[in-house]
């Protein structure tokens, strides 16, 4: 009897659509890229803001057009994701120990929420309206 | 009572005749406590006894039937036939090259579990006579989950990462040998560095996460990668801050 293995390749391009948790996946890396790119603006904007207050009126005014709040929009919601994926991951990378026992994953998740909203409520108080 | 049937399209592969895989259909009447594997092991005795596959306890142990049904990797033994609907898909595990049939070849996962020197590492060799490694169960409960692993490979099979890059140590190895990375009674963390803390160990991996979900003895591998890379990268820095701990 001989051996021939068989080899079956999975398409470079199209295995991420075979399951929803690849595509989840996916979505999860490709927030990187508009986080990225949200923060390039905020850049330009620093930058501007440098320039004096005529340069950084021109820079709000570009981008409060269309494109700039869509791209905006897009940018919030992959930032949401993107902090709702790492915080459902932080139990895995980080499991917690009390008393002998092993601390609940959603408690460690709860956690960081409330740390979150807590950060963002102060900054919001410093630094917002 | 009139007997359901279902038609089970099964992957087949004979290496001395195909040049490559094709389906085949078979109808099987079928009870509603049947799983995947009876239907097979059904297909093997009454229908097509040429067909190969592997099994053996049929109760989710031995970790020999995993299989993909219906474009998941699952273990045949677990899954109920009454689940799906009258047409299963049934294939080899994804990731491994096909020896025949259902039969897929794991030399190269069998190589790299050896790799990580899967076994407590002691720190002195002991006579039997001088009595047990005692461990708490606090101690106990650090690893605990990593120890359901049966090697049953669906956690490979639905692990990009391995698809594309062949060198990747993969989650079930790394799992076990962060198993025994926690083990208090285990010495062995840095022989095992080599390996796991290498780029086709640990760090090739991106964090789909689909090992940990169709794990069937929720073992989750992710997890066991990611403490791994969190006590790697602490392991990295700690060699400037001791030079003379450098190999």
């Amino acid at each position: 009897m001989s051996r021939r293995p068989y080899i079956r390749e999975l398409s470079r391009t199209g295995w991420w659509l075979k399951s929803p948790r690849y595509i989840r996946y996916m979505l999860r890396e490709m927030s990187a890229a508009f986080i990225g790119a949200y923060v390039l603006v905020l850049i330009v904007g620093l930058l501007r803001l440098s320039q004096g207050e005529a340069a950084y009126q021109a820079y709000l005014a570009h981008a409060t057009q269309p494109a700039g709040l869509v791209f905006a929009t897009f940018a919030m919601l992959f930032a949401v994701y993107h902090t709702y994926t790492w915080f459902q991951v932080t139990p895995k990378a980080m499991p917690l120990m009390f008393a002998g026992k092993k601390v609940p994953g959603v408690i460690i998740v709860a956690a960081h929420w409330l740390a979150f909203t807590a950060v963002s409520a102060v900054l919001w108080l410093v630094a917002g309206s | 009572m009139s007997q359901r049937t279902v038609e089970l399209e099964i992957l087949r592969y004979d290496p001395e005749q195909d040049d490559a895989p094709y389906f085949q259909t078979y109808t099987v009447p079928y009870n509603e406590d049947w799983v995947v594997l009876d239907a097979i092991n059904y297909i093997k005795d009454e229908l097509d006894r040429t067909l190969s596959y592997r099994w053996s306890c049929h109760m989710a142990v031995c970790g020999s039937c995993g299989m993909v049904i219906n474009g998941e990797p699952v273990l045949s033994c677990h899954t109920f036939l009454r689940d799906y609907p009258e047409k299963i898909r049934v294939e080899p595990l994804q990731n491994f090259p096909i020896e025949r049939d259902l039969v897929v070849v794991i030399d190269d996962f069998i190589d790299k579990l050896g790799s990580v020197k899967p076994y407590i590492v002691s720190p002195e060799e002991k006579d039997v006579g001088d009595g047990e490694n005692l461990q708490t169960p606090a101690e106990l409960a650090r690893f605990k989950q990593y120890t359901a692993c049966i090697n049953c490979l669906l956690c490979y099979s639905a692990c990009p990462q391995y698809a594309f890059n062949e060198s990747f140590v993969g989650p079930a190895a790394l799992a076990l040998a962060h198993r025994y990375n926690l083990d208090s009674r285990d010495v062995g963390r840095a022989a095992r560095e080599d390996v796991v803390a290498s780029n086709p160990g640990i760090w090739e991996c991106s964090f789909v996460g689909a090992c940990s979900e169709v794990c069937p003895k929720s073992v989750d591998p992710a997890a066991a990668i990611q403490q791994t890379k969190i006590a790697s990268a602490g392991d990295y820095f700690l060699k400037f801050l001791k030079p003379w701990k450098r190999k």
